[in-house]
């Protein structure tokens, strides 16, 4: 039944909210299971546990006393997939189907706690029962992913439970010139990259005059490393599209479109069914909630073009071109989508909308820094023991990031740099951990927030590979339109190349530095203008890493191939001859010197022949190969 | 390039015919004949210029500017290795090449067979399970290059 007074809204939302409640604190006199259903934990089979659970919760009747929940994504994706119960907010991690049948007989009719299955505190080893408890979530304050990993993404109900469609409720009961304001005065700025204040955005489309202007949400996440869009998408894709609608009715837009990556399909499905709901209910359509404010909701795929992330590109896209970029001026906020006034903005800044609208300005701004207001979520990846998705907010430092939230480096090794920004970014080292982060202080420091990628990287990464590595990336996703990108990051990704395949010489690094600055000062768009980024940054910090490639024709981390040498240790090898038996171009022949204590004598590698696949390496028992 | 059978025809024409009333369909239509037959050659091109009015010019220039387009088909099963930040540093280039050993074709190609077809993808947003790889759908999480030869032996052993 469709609402068509705030009234009507009021009492579904006080009803929906009660809910929710009930099936968190138990007084609906149910235990409820919560399973994620990120595509994270999907890939780890969470929607077979979530069956098991089905079939064995009706086996033994327990249908009226428990009830099997799906829900977004809980961020923790290491320790996926979860599985919670409440009321007493048990959370077991790691689960797998075997552990149904467990979890069932102890906790859910004997009432005890599956002990094995807690989350075990990496510093302490101390077994943790609740979520709120562990040091991963503890710093964390949820703006942007609020709801997800608590409320079915597929269920418009649980989404009203947890405050949907408060804030387009307030948004149409002011003027629309008043809402810019409100967002304005949060200091909310675009979560996509480049930081762009919000409702500056949102004001220049509102100051153009057009019959018909467009909202488009940018959910071509395409930064290698970076999943906040997708996980919110996922988890609670009400909220994406209510932000849409505030922009809409702020700016004067009929019409919306949400631009999103093909290879991200629960996202997509989820949207349009959170779409669907939505029109059902009447809070999408026409005279919305009796206002005079109407909206639609589009959804166009992606093809799989990293440069569409760029607003001009995209644009393009949706209009059935090829992406690529636009020169600017004209701003799409005046001539845009099919040459109509257009506000485009990141999925997780329209995230951010609601919340602002609902709690106001003064709440979202009384988180973070000066110029830095709210949350950001960032994607921590790489080598960190806690890989997974943290909102945190603004001015968190580096060190909190990776020490507290992502439990340190696995297996006690040492921290060499944090990469923010993907490909447009730089790295962050060791002296930086206690700068807090916001989106001035990282490009002060020479990296930036991007979209909130943080790729941590420890002794064993090289960093001229990794430049290397970006590099190929951006060349490969350069559209080819403008010279300066096209040709720049092709004759940049060559000479990282020979440095890392030893051919190069102490000239290349000028030359890197030269091509570095005429392609950012004369691309077309960010996707150039950021590319030397990674080789600036590297440049800068690890100038020594460089240097040993070209001079000391050795690569310090052991990555690069070329420069590699694999060595048996003569005096810890037991000459069992396994290596030589796995060595694919029979490289390895026995020694005649037999190390003292060993009965057998060592083998030896040929350079000479030598692959460098890892065989040896892999093979050996004694840890008597070594390569550097 | 055999002849396009009528049936075939039709259905082109049809799916072009479902976005009638969209402004700039293009895109929407190439996905959807992309997701049916796993590519479009010039000769699909061909009938939905004849339908919509776009030039051949313009399709064959979207086609080949988008990575999931393709103008030639597919193996049976695909594999996608991400080759995103968070992958690549936990050894996603490994995984490719053993990959690519085995199956003796590099990324980008297809078996002789027709059966696999090895992808390198941009970040795949699965960094929590890295390094991962995915075939026609399916996840798998945390691979590691021991792992490599025993999942083709499972879709091989499916054909046979």
């Amino acid at each position: 039944m469709a609402i068509k007074t705030n009234t009507e809204l009021d009492a579904r939302i006080q009803e929906c909210t009660a809910c929710l409640q009930s099936k968190i604190d138990g007084s609906n006199g149910k235990r409820a299971v919560v399973l994620c259903g990120g595509t994270g934990c999907l890939s780890s089979h969470s929607d077979e546990i979530r069956e098991k659970f089905e079939t064995i919760i009706k086996a033994k009747g327990l249908e009226d006393k428990v009830t099997v929940n799906q829900v977004g994504c809980f961020g923790f994706c290491s320790q996926g997939p979860f599985v919670k119960i409440f009321p007493e907010d048990t959370l077991y991690r790691l689960v797998k189907t075997e552990d149904v049948e467990e979890i069932v007989e102890t906790d859910l009719i004997k009432g005890e706690v599956v002990e094995r299955l807690l989350y075990v505190e990496p510093s302490s080893g101390a077994k943790v029962q609740k979520q709120e408890d562990i040091n991963f979530y503890k710093k964390q304050k949820r703006i942007a992913l609020h709801g997800c990993g608590l409320i079915n993404p597929e269920d418009i109900n649980e989404a009203m439970g947890a405050g949907a469609f408060q804030g387009i409720k307030r948004a149409l009961s002011m003027d629309p010139k008043d809402v810019i304001d409100e967002v304005l005065a949060s200091g909310l700025r675009g979560r996509g990259g480049a930081g762009f204040p919000t409702g500056r955005k949102w004001s220049f489309a509102y100051a153009n005059a057009a019959d018909q202007k467009y909202v488009v949400c940018n959910g071509d996440e395409g930064d290698p490393g970076a999943f906040m869009d997708r996980s919110i998408l996922e988890g609670n894709p009400f909220a994406v599209i209510e932000g849409m609608m505030i922009a809409g009715y702020a700016i004067g837009a009929s019409e919306g479109y949400f631009y999103v990556r093909a290879e991200y399909p629960i996202a997509v499905r989820r949207l349009r069914i959170a779409i669907d709901q939505m029109k059902e209910l009447g809070i999408l359509g026409k005279n919305i909630m009796g206002s005079n404010f109407s909206f639609e909701a589009n959804i166009r795929l992606g093809a799989g073009a990293f440069v569409c992330g760029e607003e001009t590109a995209l644009l393009n896209s949706i209009e059935g071109q090829r992406g690529m970029p636009r020169p600017r001026p004209p701003f799409p906020a005046v001539k845009g989508l099919w040459q109509k006034p257009t506000v485009v903005n990141n999925v997780e800044t329209l995230a951010c909308v609601p919340y602002i609208l609902r709690e106001g300005a003064a709440d979202f701004a009384s988180v973070g820094t000066e110029k830095s207001k709210g949350t950001k979520v960032f994607a921590l990846g790489g080598k960190v023991n806690n890989v997974g998705l943290v909102e945190v907010p603004m001015g968190t430092t580096l060190r909190e990031l990776v020490y507290d939230i992502g439990g340190g480096i696995p297996g006690n090794k040492e921290f060499k740099a944090i990469q923010t920004g993907g490909p447009s970014g730089g790295c962050l080292t060791k002296e930086f951990l206690d700068e807090p982060i916001d989106f001035d202080n990282l490009v002060a420091k020479g990296s930036m927030m991007g979209s909130g990628g943080a790729i941590v990287m420890d002794e064993d990464n090289c960093m001229v590979n990794i430049a290397k590595f970006y590099m190929e990336f951006i060349c490969d996703e350069s559209c080819g339109k403008c010279s300066p990108c096209r040709i720049g990051t092709k004759r940049m990704l060559e000479i990282l190349t020979r440095i890392t395949d030893g051919k190069g010489t102490m000239q290349d690094l000028d030359e890197l530095e030269q091509l570095s600055n005429a392609v950012k000062n004369n691309s077309l768009c960010a996707l150039g203008q950021t590319s030397s980024n990674p080789i600036v940054s590297t440049l800068t910090h690890f100038r020594d890493e460089y240097i040993a490639h070209i001079v000391d024709k050795r690569c310090p981390a052991g990555v690069c191939k070329h420069l590699m040498r694999y060595k048996i240790e003569p005096d810890s090898c037991w000459g069992c001859g396994l290596c030589a038996r796995q060595c694919p171009v029979n490289a390895i022949t026995v020694t005649d010197y037999t190390a003292p204590g060993k009965k057998k004598p060592a083998m030896s590698i040929d350079a000479q022949k030598c692959i460098k696949c890892g065989m040896c390496i892999a093979s050996c028992r004694f840890n008597a190969i070594t390569k550097a | 390039m055999a002849k396009i059978n009528e049936a075939a025809m039709k259905k082109i024409n049809d799916i072009c015919d479902r976005y009638i009333n969209e402004k700039t369909p293009l895109m929407m239509i190439l996905s959807d004949i992309q997701k049916e037959y796993g590519y479009i050659p010039i000769e699909v091109q061909e009938i939905v210029s004849e339908r919509t009015g776009i030039s051949v010019a313009e399709i064959y220039g979207v086609v080949t500017f988008y990575s999931f387009f393709s103008l030639k088909p597919k193996g049976k099963y695909i594999i996608g290795c991400c080759l995103g930040t968070a992958c690549y540093v936990k050894g996603a280039q490994q995984i490719i090449d053993k990959f690519s050993e085995i199956l003796k074709v590099g990324p980008g190609e297809t078996t002789e067979d027709g059966l696999f077809t090895i992808d390198a993808l941009r970040c795949i947003g699965a960094c929590g399970i890295a390094p991962a790889v995915t075939i026609n759908g399916t996840v798998y999480p945390k691979m590691t290059v021991d792992q490599v030869a025993g999942v083709i032996e499972q879709y091989r052993s499916m054909e046979a």
